[in-house]
């Protein structure tokens, strides 16, 4: 059996029923395989778009999305997209050809060194260097990146390694020894937590992207209601809990929800679920959470203590060590509050004064508007993806995900063209929901050539694009902080994006009001077309709250 | 699991400590090893890597100045590296540690040429190497005797110096 064929056995043997990609030289006995496998190969017209669409299926799937492509440029396009899923802990196997054994270090054509660029952005890289390993190399490369805490794998494979014939065995089992991914919680320190939870006057919950990682939704549920404290979330964990429980409050941050950053500072005890305390969620790590005992639930040890030194460690997997506290607080509860207690009327003051004194922009069409009624005409089980920048920020703000796990985003590297590609990717692994990129002209102009993939390999998506003509956040920065200074925002109006989407042979409606939006959007999810809703918002239009870089929470900015 | 417990309130400062890693023996583990502190600023003094008593397995020494928040934090970070089997920050007062330096000296005059190797014997070092211009000695000790050898010979002229960085094990059964 050739190398290749390996690949797609062992590709096979881990479940994997579709691949993103892009041939070129160096990979060609890879496709050359790919034509007998048990495999949809979805073409991509840029390698970038097929990382992001791996990511996007890894993230709906909670299981490793799969990309290829050629050796040299074919593979670092693919770096922006791997360090995206690496920055978001989003499973990814990534494989790329690479020059032949003997022309490796000869500075061949097509020759990059994609084994030292990957390093610093995935979890592990390997390089087979005889067929017989590939089986081995696979297996221990879906298990690397789905385990602990997941990320993306490289699996660069020289071209004669693709095409030597040898007598190829696959493993039922592998060891890796120096990889011990935490599993079983950490109960010594449970019961001390439990403790502080029940003590505590005003706990809170920060929800972070790991609870969704772990598909803890139910036990988050549980735990917010047998703690009666309220949860926020960190902008990753947007969506592990119902925006619309009694119990939500929204994500934390720097465009976080002014009632969530408002009442983590008021908080007495803070249980930080699958979070990582970035500068992005907690503003400066030296001010956040004084005066708070801080309880860490991670399945990573390395995020004890890196950015902010906690009162309590619980290391695991979260969803098994949700259900240890639940078991525990079951055990010692005797009922911890009632609806009326203090804390919980503080939750309802405070949402009720920011919404009561938060205006929205003083426009028809508003950012505001546009995904209040995205959520009201979207079903609640729909995915939503976003692109980077303003776009992504009022999602945060204003566009409430009911159902967990439906909601995806470039939070940790903020990638501008990661919504689209991830929203295909999102399509492939669950058709039969509608899917929806919340974009803005900026961000969707560097992946909207995945507007091909979406209508040739029916994968219809929604772009719903918030169109200022700039790219809006960087513009709101100068003007924010550079006394106006503009330079290298403005875009204009160009492309033409229904234009662009007619030319693709995708649908595209061009609205000025709410209620085209509504009819726009409801004859996309009736058409099922892959379809670009252009609608055109003020380039004034701020993004507030803000808090702004180098400040803390308390420091929030509610408004211009 | 002891790695989740130790974090210590305040930084402190600054101190030198002493890594034992034994990482996997295969192509690329000490560039993913000097990668990770390069990524996330940390510090290395020395870094040894050599044959250990498992034949697939390569012994690391490293030695770094830090506060203890950040030793907690590198040792997470090399032990979730995949290639690195173990981790140990060696406690000085257990452990052995040695370095090698060579350091070739101008020694043209008879008088400072006997004067080194006065000064040598003293700290059992070893003539390697003499010629007309200059002489060769082979200190081994810790870093501080080394320096201390250093700083006395300066005066002569270090023409080229080479260290070899600390190789540690803990003491006895430790």
């Amino acid at each position: 059996m050739k190398g290749a064929e390996a690949l797609m056995r062992s590709l096979e043997k881990e479940g994997v029923d579709i691949v993103f990609g892009l041939p070129g030289g160096a990979n060609l006995p890879i496709y050359d395989a790919l034509v007998d496998a048990k495999i949809r190969h979805i073409l991509v017209r840029h390698e970038q778009s097929a990382a992001h669409m791996a990511d996007g299926y890894a993230r709906t799937k909670r299981r490793a999305g799969v990309c290829f492509a050629t050796s040299g440029p074919g593979a670092t396009n693919l770096i922006t997209g791997i360090a995206t899923a690496y920055a978001d802990s989003s499973p990814m196997v990534a494989v790329t050809g690479q020059v032949p054994l003997e022309m490796i270090g000869k500075d061949a054509f097509q020759e990059t060194d994609i084994i030292g660029i990957a390093n610093p952005c995935t979890k592990y890289t390997f390089q087979p260097r005889k067929a017989i390993e590939i089986p081995e190399t696979v297996k221990k490369g879906f298990y690397i990146a789905e385990s602990g805490r997941p990320g993306p794998v490289l699996i660069d494979i020289p071209k004669d390694v693709q095409q030597d014939i040898q007598d190829i065995e696959f493993p039922d089992l592998i060891k890796v020894r120096g990889y011990n991914p935490a599993i079983e919680s950490d109960l010594s320190t449970i019961g001390k937590a439990t403790e502080l939870l029940l003590a505590a006057q005003r706990p809170i919950i920060m929800s972070g992207g790991g609870v969704i990682l772990a598909g803890a939704f139910s036990e988050l549920e549980v735990l917010a209601e047998l703690l009666m404290a309220p949860v926020v979330t960190t902008f990753k964990g947007k969506g592990s809990f119902p925006e619309n429980h009694p119990l939500a409050m929204g994500p934390i941050g720097m465009h976080g929800h002014a009632e969530a950053n408002k009442i983590i500072l008021e908080a007495d005890c803070i249980l930080a679920i699958g979070a990582r305390f970035s500068d992005r969620s907690v503003g400066r790590f030296d001010e956040f959470g004084k005066g708070m005992n801080i309880i860490h639930m991670d399945i990573d040890p390395a995020e004890i203590g890196k950015n902010k030194t906690v009162d309590v460690a619980i290391v695991g997997d979260v969803k098994s060590s949700m259900k240890t506290m639940i078991k525990f607080l079951n055990k010692k509860m005797v009922k911890h509050g009632t609806e009326e207690n203090s804390w919980l009327q503080r939750r309802k003051e405070l949402i009720d004064y920011y919404t009561e004194s938060i205006k929205d922009y003083p426009r028809d069409l508003t950012a505001r508007k546009v995904l209040k009624k995205l959520r009201e005409v979207l079903p609640n089980n729909a995915i939503v993806t976003t692109e980077v920048g303003q776009c992504q920020m009022w999602t945060s703000l204003h566009f409430d995900v009911i159902s967990p796990g439906t909601f995806f985003s470039s939070t940790g590297l903020g990638t501008m063209g990661f919504g689209f590609p991830a929203a295909i990717g999102a399509k492939a692994a669950r058709q039969n929901v509608p899917v929806v990129d919340i974009a803005g002209d900026g961000s969707f102009n560097m992946s909207e050539n995945s507007l091909a993939v979406s209508v040739l390999e029916n994968l219809p998506v929604i772009v719903v694009l918030l169109n200022n003509y700039m790219l809006g956040m960087v513009a709101q920065w100068q003007r924010t902080f550079y006394n106006r200074r503009y330079e290298g925002v403005h875009l204009h109006n160009c492309p033409d994006y229904a234009k662009i989407a007619d030319a693709y042979g995708a649908q595209g409606i061009k609205v000025q009001s709410i209620s085209e939006l509504e009819n726009g959007i409801r004859s996309a999810l009736k058409s099922n077309l892959a379809t670009v809703i252009d609608i055109p918002i003020d380039p004034e239009e701020d993004v507030y709250p803000f808090v702004a870089p180098g400040t803390g929470l308390k420091d929030m900015i509610v408004g211009s | 699991m002891s790695q989740t417990g130790y974090i210590p309130e305040k930084k402190t400062s600054d101190d030198v400590y002493i890594l034992s890693a034994l990482v996997e023996d295969k192509p690329g583990v000490l560039f993913r090893v000097t990668n990770l502190f390069r990524a996330r600023n940390f510090n290395i003094e020395s870094i040894t890597v050599g044959y250990s008593e498992s034949s697939d397995l390569s012994r690391m020494t490293i030695t770094t100045r830090s506060d203890d928040r950040t030793l907690d934090q590198l040792v997470k970070q090399l032990r979730k590296l995949i290639d690195v089997v173990e981790v140990r920050v060696l406690n000085k007062s257990n452990t052995v540690y040695r370095e090698l330096a060579l350091i070739k000296m101008n020694a043209q005059d008879p008088t400072s040429r006997a004067e080194i190797t006065n000064l040598a014997s003293v700290f059992r070092g070893k003539i390697l190497d003499i010629d007309k211009f200059t002489l060769t000695v082979e200190i081994t000790g810790t870093p501080s005797k080394i320096d201390a050898f250093r700083n006395l010979v300066s005066d002569f002229g270090v023409v080229q110096l080479a260290r070899t960085g600390v190789s540690a094990l803990p003491r006895g059964a430790a």
